[in-house]
């Protein structure tokens, strides 16, 4: 056999070898939170190498508690609130910053359009102290608002920054023709430029949302009452106070898991599109 | 035609209606990030806890050094660098290398592709929380999966402590090689978590390699390793050194990964750990600031380096 072939069969089977390898180690933690969710306290304790379920049984135990008796109805509802604003503020100052940015002359233009982004060299554990010490002072720490004005400040740069390059791309023709016609400019964006963005502004949106609902540091350090806090926050606290029933923390991973993974798949062209954008230019 | 006294007012309306604008966004972003990090900067040059703060002494201009005394004085400081070096260079390259590696698998065109796609990037997309319990659940020395199994085949006599141990022998043909336990397992972790960042980078960049080149290279008779080796590779260079870049900015800021598996226990005390044990473990917020402020230097060299090394090899 020729050189060609021999390396075309041996890259098939490293092929087919490399594809089971990782879709056990990307799967096998899902796979195993969800089964586990499912299984009852004695399954934890006695059988804890048990890869299906036993005697088919799925015991939804572990939801009802962690639902009714651990709070987490409250905390779902709580996360929903606070990642739908974060995304709506976020749209809506992204929308009108990059718009100024792209499209206004002004002075310290391109000041304003790439310092945003030094954000990334500053670790969140050096902004969390400060916050906290200040928040603390004035008694805002222990608030849903402050969170999401948090949330803000985190996404909003890159966020500006994604609807910049793209509001860049957009014939500019069309807006002097709003103009003319004697269109405002808040008439303009909001007639011409944003109908022109629906992918660019979804693409931010599922962004801002993975963002907003999957962070911990904060929630963790700023919320106190059980009745505000979001679903990370709700997870770290009763991972705190169970220590065996791991089948409730993992029921509790799934509620937090199940929705982010879902949007991401169902819109999942323009989550990627946002997380390669949202990372690099162009 | 607007004359000139027209065109200044046009322009100066044009710059207060982008002031406007902006306003809110810098609002935010001044209040919430610019200010932290300058009071970081601040606090760490003077002496003080976190019950001074109450005070007004926060503004006195006694300035000292003895943060970044303590700081360095301390103990552990070596061996935090050091973990935090390992720790985010071969966290970086390991998920860099893992997303190479699996967006290679699913390029090219083949059923369920897009499945595999969505499976590979989960384990980013999830919350750091539901991925770090579950897999300490998994680790776990009593209840997880991984020691139950490996101890009920018999390649295991006692359960491993993966998150809890700071060190573990392996014998490997009458040789005891000693392996950082908690740490390996922290930045299998980091691999683990952040390779499909890496892998939807690498898969664009793939399809963005132009078909000639391969068949060009295949009428010369290279072999499917040879085009990997001459086209494949070098076409993906910048994109590499730009992914390692970014994943060792976020590795070396990192906080949630290690302090959710670990605590930073058992020899996985990285710099962002020390911040939060100053400032709320000896309360010491003069400390956690200067610790801040040599992270943040750290990471300066490292962006200087890199951007020299770039320029040569260009």
């Amino acid at each position: 056999m020729s050189r060609e072939g021999v390396e075309r069969a041996i890259l098939r089977v490293l092929r087919v070898l490399g594809l089971f390898f990782f879709v056990f180690i990307a799967g096998f933690p899902f796979y195993w939170m969800i089964l586990s969710s499912f299984k009852s306290l004695q399954e934890i304790l006695l059988r804890p190498w048990d890869l299906g379920l036993g005697k088919g049984s799925i015991d939804f135990r572990a939801y009802y508690e962690v639902l009714f008796e651990h709070g987490f109805l409250q905390y779902i509802s709580n996360s929903v609130y606070v990642s739908i604003l974060t995304v709506l503020l976020t749209l809506t100052l992204a929308t009108l910053g990059g718009y100024a940015v792209t499209r206004l002359r002004f002075r310290g233009q391109a000041f304003m359009s790439y310092s945003i982004l030094i954000i990334y060299m500053f670790p969140a554990i050096v902004l969390v102290i400060p916050l906290y010490v200040i928040f603390s002072r004035v008694g805002l720490r222990d608030s849903v608002s402050v969170l999401i004005l948090v949330y803000l400040a985190q996404t909003l740069p890159v966020a500006l920054y994604m609807l910049r390059s793209y509001f860049q791309k957009l014939p500019v023709e069309i807006e002097y023709a709003g103009l003319t016609d004697g269109c405002s400019r808040l008439g303009v964006i909001w007639r011409i430029v944003l109908p022109l963005s629906a992918p660019a502004l979804a693409s931010v949106a599922l962004y801002t949302f993975m963002i907003a609902w999957n962070e911990f540091l904060f929630a963790f350090m700023f919320l106190d009452t059980p009745e505000k806090f979001t679903l990370s926050r709700g997870v770290v606290q009763l991972a705190g106070s169970v220590h065996l029933s791991k089948q409730l923390v993992m029921a509790a991973s799934v509620m937090v898991s199940i929705p982010i993974l879902l949007v991401f798949l169902l819109f999942e062209r323009y989550l990627v599109r946002g997380l390669t954008a949202g990372a690099m230019k162009g | 035609m607007l004359d000139r006294e027209q065109q200044r007012t046009f322009l100066e309306k044009e710059a207060r209606f982008a002031f406007w604008l902006l306003i809110p966004t810098f609002t935010v972003v001044a209040a919430l990030i610019v200010f932290p990090v300058v009071w970081n900067l601040w606090l760490s040059i003077k002496p003080v806890a976190l019950a001074d703060l109450r005070g007004g002494s926060l503004f006195n201009l006694n300035l000292t050094f003895d943060n970044f005394r303590k700081v360095f004085a301390d103990a552990e400081f070596f061996s935090i660098l050091k973990t935090t070096l390992i720790y985010t260079i071969v966290g970086s390259g390991l998920s860099v290398f893992l997303g190479l590696l699996s967006a290679l698998l699913v390029h090219g065109e083949f059923p369920g592709r897009s499945l595999f796609r969505g499976l590979f990037i989960s384990p980013y997309i999830a919350p750091v929380v539901a991925v770090t319990f579950t897999w300490s659940f998994i680790l776990d020395p009593q209840l997880g999966v991984v020691n139950w199994f490996a101890i009920s085949k018999g390649l295991l006599s006692q359960p491993i402590p993966f998150l809890s141990q700071r060190s573990w022998e392996l014998h490997l043909w009458g040789i005891a090689i000693r392996i950082p336990l908690a740490l390996t397992s922290v930045i299998l972790f980091e691999g683990w978590r952040y390779f499909p960042f890496a892998f939807l980078f690498i898969l664009a960049r793939l399809q963005g390699i132009p078909e000639e080149l391969y068949r060009a290279a295949a009428v010369d008779g290279a072999s499917p390793l040879q085009r990997f080796r001459h086209i494949t590779l070098p076409q993906l260079s910048p994109v590499l050194s730009v992914l390692f870049l970014f994943r060792f900015i976020w590795t070396i800021n990192k906080f949630d990964d290690i302090f959710l598996l670990t605590r930073g226990q058992a020899g996985t005390k990285v710099m962002t750990i020390k911040v939060y044990d100053y400032a709320f473990g000896e309360f010491n917020i003069g400390a956690s600031s200067a610790v801040a402020m040599v992270l943040f230097v750290v990471l300066t060299c490292f962006l200087f380096v890199y951007f020299r090394w770039m320029s040569k090899e260009e």
